[in-house]
């Protein structure tokens, strides 16, 4: 009987372990970009492009930002148009299909996304390394987030509000765009934050399509490669220069910092919007 | 007062939102058609030419760029001596995910029940927050502390040589793919109803024989699919090993400190020497791992999909 129960407290312990060696090696890896990067982040670093191996990183900042930006324009507007047409207007056979296909999609190795755009549209249609390319590929790899959130806050939107309102002669554009939006509104934005934060975290898809450049993008759609700040992480920490890791450092640190607050916002944006809507 | 319907009530507007919107949707299915037609067409040339020893060969030669002539195979040319044979990176892609897993699976399941069983329920939310968070640190960040501070401390290592390798990019993979485990096995443990527990319990179990024999066998398809789902996003991890994984090029591994390569590690790294060949051939081949890739996490993620339903359905009763 003591034996049970001390290898019961044993596994329990190894559990408990577990998780805090989990939450450890968050902070440790948390500590060491900050402990390397804070000292980085001279305020020119945001006024100044990079230059060969050192600079600033204005231009990797603003790329990171004009490439999420128009990714998540494009991802917007198809991933909510999917996500009410799964709905409001598909037949069964189409909700399972679409919904089947995004989560698929999600699946995707984002280096396969990269490599399809760069074939297809860098070199077939000539666009050249550019920001259209660029969002593109963010916008295919944000899209299943932003689907799947959209279409689960669409679906909580309560059948008796919905029915009053085709009762009254409402009818579907009415609900969708007074009803069903305002209701779900919350658990859209929450999607459309954690796409985000995944955007700007991505590398893979982006090397080949957006490409690199040490100057400041242009709102150029095509033939212009626009620079980011995964890029800096993965290319300036190998070279031999202790001006070049700094700019790493500074980018990764950028970047955690960035994405831990867009998904800290959703997260808590999410809670208070659940949290008031109970209470009404 | 009358007032005038809105827009939105016009019958023009149900045409065009049904419409615009089963555009958008259509858009979404057609991608992913679209990106295994194109890259399976952009590949055929490679995919004729290499043929079967493309999954026998360990050579990855994109030729002799400066000689004359070719060398011609099924109709199809590429520099004289070039060879593609994608063994190292098929190995290395398996490889890695596989030992991860075998780290992670077991790590997660843990790190999942104390969540569910042993954290207050008042400091629950805060541990899940810093779950999610691990799961939205950037690839390249992972990659970036296992280059400067995993890879040397695995240097240490008697025999280890410069620490990038196998078992660096293993570790890292290993990391990166608990946040996704932890969070999914939580949610179908919490989705299962607490009677399981309490009546196991009841039977005058332990709470640990509890867990294992009652609650998770009982989740066993929702474990199963989130594994797969995990294993599917290793084998396409790009960033994070390829910064660990010593970019292994026509050698295998002999142990687990040895220098890999991956299916998508490599697309990144040849993808500028595949660009010098004159023949196309090597950024073709290229396109024909692409494909694999691409096939093979599609059956990950189909079978996946397949246990999660058939578990939400046996599991649901």
């Amino acid at each position: 009987m003591i034996w049970r129960s001390a290898f019961n407290r044993l596994w329990w312990t190894i559990s408990i372990l577990c998780l805090l060696a989990a939450i450890a090696i968050l902070f440790i890896v948390f500590a060491f970009v900050a402990i390397r990067g804070f000292p980085a982040l001279h305020p020119e670093i945001f006024y100044t492009v990079t230059s060969g191996i050192a600079g600033g990183l204005a231009n990797a900042i603003a790329g990171t930002f004009l490439l999420v930006s128009v990714g998540l324009l494009i991802v917007t507007v198809v991933g909510l148009g999917t996500a009410i047409w799964i709905v409001e207007f598909a037949p069964p056979w189409g909700k399972s299909t679409v919904r089947f296909a995004i989560d698929i999609l999600s699946g995707v190795p984002s280096i396969v996304v990269g490599y399809f755009l760069y074939v297809a549209l860098v070199e077939a249609l000539g666009w050249g390394f550019s920001l259209m390319a660029g969002a593109l590929a963010l916008a295919i790899f944000m899209l299943p987030y932003v689907v799947r959130s959209a279409d689960i806050a669409l679906s909580k939107v309560p059948p008796a509000i919905r029915e009053g309102a085709f009762a009254l002669g409402a009818r579907p554009a009415m609900v969708v765009f007074t009803i069903a939006f305002p209701w779900a509104a919350p658990g859209i934005l929450t999607g459309l934050l954690v796409a985000t934060g995944i955007g700007v975290g991505e590398t893979a898809p982006l090397i080949y399509t957006a490409g690199w450049s040490n100057y400041m993008p242009t709102l150029a759609p095509t033939h212009s490669p626009v620079g980011y700040l995964t890029y800096v992480v993965w290319t300036y920490i190998s070279q031999p220069f202790a001006k070049s890791h700094e700019l790493a450092y500074a980018a990764a640190l950028l970047l955690m910092i960035f994405i831990f607050t867009t998904n800290l916002l959703a997260r808590s944006f999410l809670e208070y919007s659940l949290s008031s809507r109970g209470r009404r | 007062m009358i007032q005038r319907p809105s827009r939105l009530q016009r019958p023009n507007a149900q045409i065009a939102l049904g419409g615009l919107t089963g555009i958008a949707a259509l858009t979404s299915v057609l991608i992913i058609v679209l990106m295994l037609v194109f890259l399976a067409i952009y590949a055929y040339p490679a995919i004729r030419f290499n043929g079967l020893g493309f999954f026998s060969g360990t050579i990855w030669n994109i030729g002799n760029q400066y000689g004359s002539g070719s060398v011609t195979r099924n109709g199809f040319s590429a520099e004289p001596g070039a060879v593609f044979g994608a063994v190292v990176f098929i190995f290395g892609s398996v490889a890695t995910s596989s030992l991860a897993m075998i780290i992670a699976v077991p790590f997660s399941i843990m790190v999942a029940m104390a969540l569910v069983y042993r954290v207050h329920p008042r400091i629950r939310p805060i541990a899940n927050a810093l779950v999610e968070l691990m799961a939205g640190v950037p690839s390249v960040v992972y990659g970036l502390w296992g280059m400067v501070v995993l890879v040397p401390l695995i240097a240490r290592l008697p025999g280890a040589g410069s620490g990038n390798g196998l078992l660096a990019a293993t570790i890292i993979l290993a990391l990166m793919v608990t946040p996704i485990m932890v969070a999914t096995i939580r949610d179908v443990v919490l989705a299962q109803s607490a009677t399981i527990f309490e009546a196991s319990m009841a039977l005058g179990g332990t709470s640990w024989q509890a867990v294992t024999r009652a609650v998770l066998p009982s989740v066993r398809g929702g474990v199963v699919a989130s594994v797969l789902l995990a294993f599917g996003r290793a084998l396409g991890e790009t960033m994070a090993v390829l910064m660990v994984c010593g970019s292994a090029i026509n050698s295998l591994p002999q142990n687990i400190y040895q220098p890999v390569n991956t299916i998508a590690a490599v697309i990144v790294s040849q993808l500028e020497s595949a660009l010098t060949d004159s023949s196309g051939m090597a950024q073709r081949s290229l396109a024909e791992l692409a494909v694999v890739l691409f096939l093979i996490t599609l059956a990950v993620n189909i079978i996946a999909r397949v246990a999660l339903h058939g578990a939400d359905r046996s599991e649901g009763q």
